[in-house]
C-alpha cells in the first residue's frame, strides 16, 4: 500500500490479537464522551450534532469570495472556511513585488480592513462559524475579523470559529512561515492568552497533521508529529503562566482522511486516546474538555489524480466516510478537479453533496463509533497509538517538537516516507487507478477554473486607493506595536489597534520583522 | 577519465510551500547519478537564474503548484536569455492546466510534467535533453 504504515498486514484478526495487545475495553475505550475519548469527544456524537460541513474556499478578490460563500451557505454548507492567497498567508501586501503572479490565486487577497469588511458582507458573524486557514499572520487576520465584528456591533464573545494558527507544521510541511520558530511560538501564546479573556468561544489553534500527511508522512508519523507539536504549544502556554484549563479546551486538531480506510478510522481513534492520555499524564487538567481531542478532517488532496479526474469523486467519498467513522467534528471534502486547478463551482457542489449523502442517506451517523470492538480496528488503534507514542518519546528526548524541527529531524522523516511512497507507485507495489494501472489516454473532460490576471491589477489598484483614502494614525499604531514587540507584551491589543487605524497586513508584518527577523528555508 | 555528472537545479519559484514533489524529484535525480542543487522555497526568478549560472547546471527543474507559472516562467526564461544561459534545458512540473502548456513550451520549456508522472520518466527526459 502506498500511503500506509502497513499496520494492517494480517489476513484476519481475532481475539488473540486483542489479547496479545492487552486490550481492555473499559480502559482502552470507555464510553463515548468520556476518558480516554477513543469513541468520540461527545456522548451522543452525530445524534446530538452532525459534523460541520466546512468547505475550504476562497479565490481572487474579497467580493468574489463573498459571492462563493453566500452560494455555499444557500446550498446548505454549515460553516465557512476561508482560503487566503499566498501573499496574505506570508504577510505581504498585494503590491509587494514578490507577490507578483500570486495575488488571488490559491485564495482570497486580504490587505486591509476594507477587504475584510467586503469578505464578510451580509454574512451573519454571530451565526456562522468561521474557520480561517491562516498561520504566521493569524493574529492579524483574527484582529481584522474582530474589528469587522466590532463595527457591526457583534460582541466578540458571540464569535465562533477557528484560526489554524499552527506555525510549527509550517516549517516541516506547508511553508508559509514568516518569522523564526521561537518568536512565532510567542505570538501563538499571545493569541491563547488574549482569546481566553476576550473571545472565549474561539478555537485558538487547529493543530494540523493534514499538511504533514500531504507532505508524505505515514499515518503514525501524522499522529506523532501533530501531537508532539500540540504538546509544544501547551508547554509554551504553561511556561507563560496560563492555567491549563483556561486555554486547553479551545485547542482543536486537523487531520487528513487518506486512502487506507481501516487504518484511517483507527488513526482518528488512536489520536484521541493518545492525546487524552498524554495530557492527563503531563498536566492533569480538571476540565474534561482539556483532554478531549476535537478535530476537523479533510480528504487527502495528494491522492487525487489528474488522470480520469471523475474517479476522484469516489476516492473522496470513501475518505469522507473514514473521517465520519473516525468521529470528526467538521469535514471538508475535496473536489474532483483539484489535481488540475482550483475547483469550479460545479465540482465544489459535488464535493458538498458527497457529505450530504453521507449524512442523510447512508445511516452511518446514527450509531456512535460503530466499528468499536472490531478485532481489526481495535488492534490497529492500539498499534498506531503505541508506535506514535514511541515517536513522540523520541521527540521528547530531543527536547520537544521545536528542537526536533530546528534540527531537521521531522523534515527528513517525512521526506523519507514521501520518497518510499513514490517508489512504491513506480514499482507498482502500490496501485493508483488511472496512473500506473487501468490507464486511459483520453484527455480529461472537466472544465477548469482559471483566475484572470486582471484580479491582481484590480486588487493592487484597490489597495492603492485604500492607502490614499485612509484616515487612521498608521504611524502611531505601528510604533506602538513595535514597542510591544520589543518589550515582550501581548501583541493582540496593539495589532487590533493597527487594524482599527487602517494599517495593512504587510505593514504590520514588516513592523514585527524588525524585532523578530525572518526565517528562510533550510532545505532539509 | 570520469565523465562529468549531469548537474541539475531544482527550484521553487513563487510563494507556494508545496515541496513534496520538488524534494522527491531531487532525490530521484540524485539516485540516478546526477548532481542536484535544491533552492528551497520562495525563490524569485532572479535568484533562480543566478543560482543556475553560478552552479553551472545543465538543466533546471521548476516546481510550482500555486498557479503563478504564467507570470514567473516567462520571467525566468527571459532572464536566462539575458544571461546567455539559454542553453540550460528547462523543465517544469506541478499543477499546470493543459491549456497553458503550449504557451509555456513556446517559451522554450522542454517539457511540463503533470501530477502522476513517474520520476524515471523525468530522469530520462533530462538525460536525453542534456546529452544532445
Amino acid at each position: 500500500m502506498p500511503y500506509t504504515t502497513q499496520v494492517a498486514d494480517k489476513p484476519f484478526y481475532d481475539d488473540r490479537d486483542l489479547a496479545l495487545r492487552g486490550f481492555d475495553a473499559t480502559k482502552d475505550l470507555g464510553t463515548p464522551g468520556n476518558f480516554p475519548f477513543t469513541r468520540g469527544p461527545r456522548a451522543t456524537m452525530y445524534r446530538g450534532k452532525l459534523w460541520t460541513m466546512r468547505q475550504y474556499a476562497g479565490f481572487s478578490t474579497a467580493a468574489e469570495s463573498n459571492r462563493r460563500y453566500r452560494y455555499l451557505l444557500e446550498r446548505g454548507t454549515t460553516g465557512l472556511s476561508i482560503a487566503f492567497d499566498l501573499p496574505t498567508q506570508i504577510g505581504m501586501d498585494s503590491d509587494d513585488p514578490r507577490a507578483r503572479g500570486e495575488v488571488g490565486k490559491v485564495g482570497v487577497a486580504i490587505d486591509s480592513i476594507a477587504d475584510m469588511e467586503m469578505l464578510f458582507d451580509q454574512i451573519p458573524l454571530d451565526h456562522v462559524s468561521i474557520s480561517m486557514t491562516i498561520n504566521s499572520p493569524a493574529s492579524i487576520l483574527l484582529a481584522l475579523l474582530l474589528v469587522v465584528a466590532e463595527r457591526r456591533s457583534v460582541g466578540w464573545s458571540n464569535l465562533n470559529g477557528t484560526i489554524q494558527n499552527d506555525i510549527l507544521k509550517e516549517y516541516v510541511a506547508r511553508g508559509t512561515y514568516i518569522f523564526p520558530p521561537a518568536p512565532s511560538l510567542r505570538i501563538v501564546t499571545d493569541i491563547f492568552e488574549f482569546c481566553a479573556k476576550e473571545v472565549p468561544r474561539w478555537n485558538t489553534i487547529s493543530i494540523s497533521g493534514y499538511h504533514i500527511r500531504e507532505a508524505g508522512a505515514t499515518a503514525v508519523q501524522e499522529v506523532a508529529f501533530t501531537l508532539a507539536n500540540g504538546l509544544q504549544y501547551i508547554k509554551a502556554a504553561i511556561d507563560r503562566g496560563l492555567g491549563i484549563d483556561t486555554f486547553a479546551p479551545r485547542v482543536s486538531f486537523f487531520f487528513n482522511a487518506h486512502n487506507d480506510f481501516l487504518e484511517e478510522v483507527a488513526k482518528f481513534r488512536a489520536a484521541r486516546k493518545l492525546w487524552a492520555t498524554l495530557m492527563r499524564e503531563r498536566y492533569d487538567p480538571k476540565d474534561p474538555r482539556s483532554l478531549a481531542l476535537r478535530f476537523h478532517a479533510q480528504t487527502a488532496g495528494s491522492t487525487l489524480t489528474a488522470q480520469q479526474p471523475e474517479n476522484n469523486v469516489v476516492r473522496v467519498a470513501y475518505q469522507a466516510m473514514a473521517a465520519v467513522l473516525g468521529g470528526c467534528q467538521s469535514l471538508h471534502t475535496n473536489s474532483r478537479d483539484e489535481a488540475l486547478a482550483l475547483p469550479t463551482e460545479e465540482s465544489a457542489t459535488i464535493a458538498l453533496r458527497t457529505q450530504q449523502i453521507l449524512a442523510n442517506e447512508t445511516g452511518v451517523p446514527a450509531t456512535v463509533d460503530p466499528l468499536a470492538g472490531s478485532y481489526a480496528i481495535e488492534s490497529m488503534t492500539l498499534d498506531i497509538e503505541r508506535e506514535a507514542r514511541a515517536l513522540i518519546e523520541k521527540i521528547d528526548s530531543m527536547g520537544g517538537a521545536l528542537p526536533a524541527i530546528e534540527s531537521g529531524f521531522v523534515q527528513r522523516a517525512i521526506g523519507d516516507s514521501a520518497y518510499a511512497a513514490q517508489q512504491a507507485v513506480e514499482k507498482k507495489t502500490s496501485i493508483v487507478v488511472g496512473v500506473n494501472e487501468f490507464t486511459d489516454e483520453r484527455p480529461s473532460p472537466l472544465p477548469i477554473l482559471t483566475i484572470d490576471e486582471s484580479v491582481e491589477r484590480d486588487q493592487v489598484a484597490r489597495l492603492a486607493e485604500f492607502r490614499k483614502q485612509r484616515r487612521g494614525d498608521v504611524r502611531g499604531a505601528l510604533d506602538t506595536l513595535d514597542r510591544a514587540a520589543r518589550d515582550g507584551k501581548n501583541l493582540m491589543p496593539p495589532i487590533i489597534d493597527c487594524v482599527r487605524n487602517d494599517c495593512t497586513v504587510g505593514e504590520i508584518v514588516s513592523t514585527l520583522k524588525q524585532t523578530f527577523g525572518e526565517y528562510t528555508d533550510q532545505g532539509f | 577519465m570520469s565523465e562529468r555528472k549531469i548537474r541539475v537545479l531544482i527550484a521553487k519559484p513563487g510563494l507556494d510551500g508545496h515541496d513534496r514533489g520538488a524534494k522527491v524529484i531531487a532525490r530521484a535525480l540524485r539516485d540516478s547519478g546526477m548532481e542536484v542543487i535544491y533552492t528551497g522555497l520562495r525563490q524569485t526568478p532572479e535568484q533562480i537564474v543566478a543560482a543556475a549560472v553560478q552552479e553551472d547546471v545543465d538543466a533546471i527543474g521548476l516546481s510550482i503548484l500555486s498557479g503563478a507559472h504564467n507570470v514567473l516562467f516567462p520571467e525566468i526564461m527571459r532572464l536566462l536569455k539575458e544571461e546567455g544561459a539559454d542553453d540550460i534545458a528547462v523543465f517544469a512540473g506541478g499543477i499546470i492546466p493543459e491549456k497553458d502548456i503550449p504557451k509555456l513550451k513556446a517559451l522554450g520549456i522542454r517539457e511540463i510534467f503533470l501530477p502522476g508522472t513517474s520520476t524515471s520518466r523525468a530522469v530520462e527526459a533530462i538525460r536525453a535533453a542534456v546529452s544532445k
